[in-house]
């Protein structure tokens, strides 16, 4: 059902998502006080059986902040970084980077769960200006695992409606590579055609 | 030569001795891998879901808990396993996130080793070893020739199951 899209709603996908991310980005900048580039966002659309291979190897260990986005297009959000760009991500916001190198407390938690926050805001806040439908986001979820587990339990409810995954992937970097992320909008099973809807290309 | 065949979400796997049953990553899905001690095969499933009643239609058995678990258990007797040599091995489940006012659908993982387990009561199969919940992600390494069935975590020593 969603496996196959047409050039121009692939185009259109990618718009979005690009306009939305670089809000984030843009965010992200200033809250670091760093320059912050992002790629083009890529859509995939994979089978579940392979959503989980994609990123690295699945059993590379990563930070994942995961939130849902509730309205008129129901999705999921996710961010993975690397421990060690999530560590530094963390110094910077708590200001006191020599305090969070090794270990992933309480405060360091907070902070990356607070970056999610603050990126998924700008995020959703574009998307929805843009394409006019309402959005609202959950408070988010941090995980350190491996990543295949971190994608497993975020895609598994997927299966409930379809066999596809559509992942939206955009990646983000500083310059200096200090920090280096993916983030991914995941949307539900429908939510997809009330997306393409709103952009004026329906399938 | 021994051939190490990845199992993927939702996917169900059959093969024999020498080869290793993989599966990388779990979160909440549940791995459940069975084997037969006296002809030296053994299969794993990969499953997503705990029901298959939730969805209109099923186009993959190997998604949920009540399709899975029987496809499995068949494919192995068709080369010529019997019930009553099947040793159950279960992994995964993990609740890896948690979100202030989780409402119980939410719990996807600690749901899916509960109907995993129901399935196979259904069946009459006994679960001989299991490592399931927490909220660490789980690899799983079937090794056909032995059936040990080895659990690796993040930062935490295998588990041999």
């Amino acid at each position: 059902m969603v496996n196959k899209l047409t050039p121009l709603q692939l185009d259109a996908i990618r718009e979005v998502g690009n306009i939305g991310a670089a809000h984030a980005a843009t965010v992200l900048s200033q809250l670091l006080n760093r320059k912050v580039s992002m790629t083009v966002p890529q859509v995939n659309i994979l089978p579940l059986a392979e959503a989980c291979d994609f990123v690295g190897g699945p059993e590379e260990p990563m930070v994942g902040i995961y939130l849902r986005v509730f309205g008129g297009a129901p999705s999921k959000i996710l961010y993975l970084f690397p421990e060690d760009k999530a560590l530094f991500l963390a110094g910077l916001l708590i200001d006191e980077p020599e305090k969070c190198r090794n270990l992933l407390g309480e405060m360091e938690i907070s902070a990356l769960k607070e970056i999610g926050n603050i990126l998924t805001g700008a995020y959703v806040y574009a998307f929805s200006t843009f394409t006019g439908i309402n959005m609202l986001s959950s408070v988010p979820a941090l995980a350190f695992d491996m990543v295949g587990a971190i994608l497993n339990t975020i895609l598994a409810d997927l299966g409930e409606m379809g066999d596809y995954a559509v992942l939206i992937e955009t990646k983000l970097m500083a310059c200096d590579s200090s920090i280096d992320g993916h983030f991914f909008l995941i949307p539900d099973p429908g939510a997809l055609t009330t997306i393409l809807d709103a952009l004026g290309v329906k399938r | 030569m021994s051939n190490s065949i990845r199992v993927g979400m939702s996917e169900i796997a059959v093969s024999k001795s020498p080869d290793l049953l993989v599966t990388l990553g779990l979160g909440s899905c549940v791995g459940v891998c069975i084997y037969d001690f006296y002809i030296k095969i053994g299969g794993m499933a990969h499953i997503m879901l705990p029901d298959s009643s939730t969805t209109n239609e099923v186009t993959n058995n190997g998604k949920f808990a009540d399709t899975a678990i029987p496809a499995l258990v068949s494919q192995m007797e068709e080369k010529g396993s019997l019930k009553s040599r099947m040793v159950v091995k279960i992994a995964g489940g993990a609740q890896m996130f948690s979100f202030a006012g989780m409402n119980n659908k939410m719990l996807i993982g600690p749901r899916n080793v509960t109907a995993v387990e129901d399935s196979l009561n259904a069946l009459g199969l006994r679960i001989s070893g299991k490592s399931v919940g927490g909220n660490l992600g789980r690899s799983i390494f079937m090794d056909l020739s032995s059936g040990v069935v080895k659990v690796r975590m993040l930062n935490s020593p295998d588990i041999i199951l």
